[in-house]
């Protein structure tokens, strides 16, 4: 069967030999943009990390990256990625899987992918605003647990300005995100595999960790990894719900920036260029591990 | 059969609690915005807000800012997808992967990039003026948007048969300029439009760009207002999800009505 798709696909009209013709001219603004605004801005933070301010090169920017203090925001900025990727992989999937597999009425499916949608996209200040005004000391959820319930979330040393009050707020993003992209996926299940399967005598815990986990588990680790790098790089959120009070990587290197700290500016080079490193490995898992899972879901 | 039963139980159970964490910080912000004046409810936070002149200024700043990006990006966008299907399919991979950078690469670190390559002591000292930094600006909101504005307007023309629309055009002595702006423009037109309403969502309430290129956009002044004050942050807040809201639906229903006229062409 495959070879057939093959085949027809490389019938495409495939262009004569481009004899030397100005045909690239039309895609000159283009590269051009690219380069002026994304790509020698990205170089230049690069070349930086290895530069000292006479222009030299040297590697102590990336050494410094290794004091304790760096270190340690790096460490929380990717426990906050890890915590937040984890439980959004992990409750983005049990809803997409209640829609798709868990006999629900049909009606449930459009609007749940439509809120996803809005709701991956509502990270930023306003979305720190929504949590502070929930949870926050005065928050709604807050202020009905102590009074309905008797629970005093903050005398239980909760805080929405801590590392867990981050992580719950990220995973308002995180959670639709995986909703959006795990749906298609289980949608490739194919009924007849499971049938098959329980033919040959699995129970339902057989066909899940024999047959659906190992053709999910490319797509899982993949969006697993696009969570990661989507937290890892948040700004806006962090830095309204928690001022600098907790010193991630994006926050330290936006108050660098701003020039507040560090006095270092090659420092703050290598901090970004660390940070493109980390989100370089996540996005290449991600897109490697794509390219795997789309060779069930399409066949 | 009762094996079904009970995984639509839980299906009911997983879904349910997962509306109640979703449905929440919407209650919360809502009922929050509500509480300014002592002991009842109003919209006096809302009055607040909307009767700050910073947030009319800001608020009208970054709408400037996103239909500055939007214009930008289709004038980018358009010619160079239409281009690369006509002339240059060699090159899809290597436009598909620039345009998918901005994922990859955070906005904070592009945006440093901008402050070191265009500072004041610069050749091209674009930070100088205000001028120049609304340049950065707008060029920096037309990168965060490229790899939705791309997909949108590559699979919008997938649609098309370009070269017999452009190889038409081209007997009946139309030039190229006319051909993009004829023929091309209006048939990805839902396409685009599906990109723009995203590319707003994203420009209105952005921050990271405006904070540290110091412009008085919509997303630092929310920030501020954040920091210091109590219950208009939270009416803030549900404006905000209200745009984002107004967008993404607008998005869906173009999105429908081109499904319906692509029904309507095969007809």
């Amino acid at each position: 069967m495959s070879t057939i798709t093959e085949s027809a696909g490389a019938t495409a009209p495939i262009p004569l030999k481009p004899r030397r013709s100005l045909a690239w001219l039309g895609i000159l603004p283009f590269l051009l943009f690219a380069l002026l605004f994304l790509i020698l801005p990205t170089m230049n933070i690069v070349i930086g990390a290895f530069q000292n301010p006479a222009g030299e090169l040297t590697f102590d920017n990336i050494h410094k990256l290794f004091q304790p203090s760096i270190l340690a925001s790096y460490w929380i900025s990717i426990k906050i990625s890890l915590a937040s990727a984890f439980l959004g992989c992990l409750i983005g999937f049990a809803i997409a899987a209640a829609i798709v597999l868990g006999g629900l009425p049909n009606w449930v499916r459009s609007p749940i992918m439509t809120f996803s949608g809005v709701a991956s996209n509502f990270a930023g200040v306003p979305l720190a605003f929504a949590f502070i005004a929930t949870l926050g000391r005065l928050g709604l959820v807050t202020v009905l647990l102590r009074d309905w319930f008797g629970i005093n979330l903050y005398a239980h040393g909760f805080n929405i300005l801590s590392f867990w009050g981050l992580t719950l707020t990220y995973l308002f993003f995180q959670i639709p995100l995986m909703i959006l992209i795990i749906t298609p996926a289980l949608d490739g299940l194919k009924r007849e595999w499971r049938e098959a399967a329980a033919i040959l005598g699995a129970n339902g815990f057989q066909y899940w960790t024999m047959v659906a986990l190992p053709i999910l588990w490319p797509a899982l680790l993949g969006t697993f990894a696009l969570l990661f790098a989507n937290a890892f790089g948040a700004v806006a959120t962090a830095y309204a719900l928690t001022g600098s009070s907790l010193s991630i990587v994006p926050i330290v290197l936006f108050a660098q920036i701003r020039g507040d700290v560090l006095q270092d500016p090659h420092l703050g080079y290598a901090l970004a260029f660390g940070m493109i490193v980390v989100t370089i490995i996540a996005n290449t898992i991600y897109l490697w591990m794509r390219a795997r899972s789309e060779r069930w879901v399409k066949s | 059969m009762s094996m079904f039963r009970s995984s639509r139980f839980w299906s009911w159970i997983v879904l349910s609690l997962g509306i109640l964490y979703f449905a929440l910080p919407l209650i919360g912000t809502f009922e929050f915005s509500l509480r300014m004046k002592r002991g009842e409810y109003s919209f006096e936070a809302y009055r607040v807000i909307l009767s700050d002149p910073r947030f009319q200024a800001t608020f009208m700043y970054s709408v400037l800012m996103a239909l500055l990006t939007i214009v930008m990006g289709v004038l980018l966008v358009v010619p160079t997808a239409y281009w690369v299907r006509l002339k240059l399919p060699r090159w899809r991979p290597v436009i598909e992967f620039i345009t998918l950078l901005p994922l990859i690469i955070p906005a904070i670190v592009i945006v440093f990039g901008y402050i070191r390559m265009y500072n004041t002591s610069s050749i091209v000292p674009l930070t100088g003026t205000a001028f120049g930094t609304d340049i950065l600006m707008v060029a920096g909101y037309t990168v965060l948007a490229l790899p939705y504005m791309y997909r949108a307007v590559d699979t919008g023309l997938r649609t098309l048969d370009i070269t017999t629309l452009t190889e038409a055009a081209e007997s009946l002595g139309a030039g190229k300029i006319t051909i993009l702006a004829k023929i091309i423009l209006p048939n990805v037109l839902v396409a685009i439009l599906s990109g723009a309403f995203l590319t707003f969502a994203i420009v209105i309430g952005e921050f990271v760009f405006a904070a540290l290129l110091n412009r008085p956009a919509f997303g630092p002044f929310m920030q501020l207002i954040g920091a210091n004050r109590a219950y208009e942050p939270a009416a803030l807040a549900v404006i905000a999800f209200s745009i984002t809201w107004l967008c993404m639906g607008l998005m869906q229903l173009v999105t429908r009505l081109q499904k319906h006229t692509q029904v309507k062409q095969f007809r």
